[in-house]
């Protein structure tokens, strides 16, 4: 009987195993070696971390990657509740509305490239035509703040229909009682959202933050396909940089940013996730 | 309630500009394009989505596609099922650690396990097949899936359980008849998460193919480049692509809406 939690587990082990356990494996052993094509692996212990550690590049990479984030979660989870309070709560507008919001979702992130790139391309895009009637010169190509926004607003634009969905999902779980109880006791608009709703949405927004989180850290075909990276550096995010690193063929260095990389989106999503549970502990109390 | 309505409409209308644009875009000769700024083409032309349908090309990519994303959500769900029965109804040694490290694999960049997942599927000789990107893609699906599903469990009451086995139900067919179609919307979702994940991963689709499983949006990337860039053509082709996902959430949407209401993601 002891056991039997472990058959039930067998596959996931199995799969987990070929697709994560032994590939982390290799990165480590990569970031211990120092690797040239052609010749024999050399074991340099720690070195390339501490190379890495030192690299200007990777920790301005990192900063730009958090800032990002960041920016992304700022955004995209109070637009994504906004979003979600003004959708119809029942009648034939949900189907229709759950339809169009998973339509973004669904695009490759390739595609979304070229939505974007027929948007902001500065010989044939819209956006530029249209600033340039307000006299704004908008260059993605040459422009840091302009590429670093325009990164933001595709993030925003794909990945914020996924917040409404969560929280819509959260909305439809809170009993209509609650807010026959709030509206008994005279409670303002501000103050029902505050203490029954907000609260009520705490499970589904700790989701969708996680993941948001998670996969703004892992953002890399919108600067791959939009700017390349740049210009200069502006857009080149921490995806970006390591795998422009493995494709240099500098495996142990791009082992090394790779293992420490996984770790800050390990810790941060630890620490994020303690957070939201702790504050969610005391209000309970 | 007005209001509501407002924001509603310029939101969706927010989202959708783009799709419209691209939309349209595939359907303008290259010409206007590049010399023009029409919002509606001025002649419509389906050169681009000829090019494509007579391409062997593209043909097979979107087959490749297909191929590997149902056999990842095949594969996923038969592992994630059990393993999230496991998590919810029992307590082990080192359940939480477990089902911690599971997430940390979600978390996990595509960018940092291209290199390995080359070199293991080269030895086991299945670099360029569907299995591979399959597999592959188990990496974020998986753990994500048993999370879902986790949830969905954890909301049936045990008792449930118990008063079946009291009836003489054997586990399997207890399994079967009563447990999978009570959790049958938390399975529409996970498969349409898989689904959807797999459909638009680009990384790792692009690390571990070559010829024989090209998936299309790497046929995709390929197409820009080389004589300058045929935007209308990558604008069909950027279409086609967006349809299946279309079609797959247009068919799970009362499954979702159900999941929805049970207020589970």
């Amino acid at each position: 009987m002891r056991q039997r939690p472990w058959l039930f587990l067998l596959p996931t082990l199995i799969l987990m195993s070929i697709s994560a356990f032994i590939p982390l494996m290799a990165v480590i052993n990569y970031s211990l070696h120092t690797i040239f094509a052609g010749s024999a692996p050399e074991f340099v212990g720690l070195q390339n971390y501490a190379d890495v550690m030192s690299d200007a590049q990777f920790r301005g990479a990192l900063i730009r990657q958090l800032t990002f984030s960041l920016m992304a979660l700022l955004i995209e989870i109070p637009l994504g509740v906004a979003i979600a309070l003004c959708l119809p709560r029942k009648g034939s507008g949900v189907g229709l509305s759950l339809v169009l919001l998973g339509v973004p979702l669904l695009i490759p992130y390739n595609v979304v490239g070229i939505v974007w790139r027929l948007f902001t391309q500065s010989d044939i895009g819209v956006i530029p035509r249209i600033l340039s009637l307000v006299g704004y010169d908008y260059n993605v190509s040459l422009n840091a703040t302009d590429a670093f926004f325009t990164i933001l607003l595709v993030d925003v634009w794909h990945w914020t229909p996924l917040v409404v969905l969560l929280a819509y999902a959260g909305l439809q779980a809170i009993p209509q009682t609650f807010y026959q109880a709030a509206e008994v006791d005279g409670a303002s608009t501000w103050k029902t959202f505050r203490y029954v709703t907000l609260p009520k949405l705490r499970p589904v927004l700790t989701l969708g933050l996680l993941i948001r989180f998670m996969d703004s850290f892992k953002v890399y075909s919108e600067p791959l396909l939009l700017t390349g990276g740049g210009p200069g550096n502006a857009t080149t995010f921490m995806s970006l940089f390591v795998a422009r690193k493995a494709e240099a063929y500098e495996l142990g260095y791009a082992g090394a940013s790779s293992i420490i990389y996984l770790y800050v989106v390990i810790v941060m999503s630890y620490i994020l996730f303690q957070f939201i549970n702790r504050s969610s502990e005391e209000r309970h109390r | 309630m007005k209001k509501r309505t407002i924001t509603l409409t310029a939101y969706f209308f927010l989202l959708f500009v783009p799709i419209y644009w691209m939309v349209i875009t595939s359907l303008k000769t290259d010409v206007e394009i590049l010399q023009s700024f029409t919002l509606f083409p001025q002649q419509i032309t389906f050169e681009n989505y000829r090019e494509i349908f007579t391409s062997e090309v593209w043909r097979s990519s979107f087959f490749n596609s297909i191929a590997y994303v149902l056999l990842n959500v095949v594969m996923t769900l038969t592992a994630a099922i059990p393993a999230a029965y496991a998590f919810s109804r029992w307590k082990f040694r080192g359940d939480h650690h477990l089902f911690f490290w599971l997430l940390t694999n979600r978390m996990a960049p595509a960018a940092v396990f291209m290199v390995p997942f080359t070199e293991l599927y080269y030895m086991l000789n299945i670099f360029d097949t569907h299995i591979a990107v399959a597999l592959a893609h188990c990496l974020f699906n998986l753990p994500l899936t048993i999370w879902i599903l986790e949830g969905f469990m954890s909301g049936i009451p045990k008792e449930i359980d118990e008063t079946a086995f009291v009836d003489g139900y054997r586990f399997p067919r207890f399994f079967r008849s009563i447990f999978l179609p009570l959790i049958a919307p938390g399975i529409g979702v996970g498969a349409f998460f898989c689904f959807t994940f797999s459909w638009v991963e680009l990384i790792l689709a692009k690390a571990l193919t070559l010829t024989e499983a090209k998936p299309v949006v790497v046929t995709l990337t390929v197409g820009i480049g080389a004589e300058g860039v045929k935007w209308g053509l990558l604008a069909s082709a950027g279409v086609l692509t967006i349809i299946p996902g279309i079609l797959v959430v247009y068919f799970v949407r009362n499954y979702m809406a159900k999941g929805f209401a049970l207020g589970r993601v």
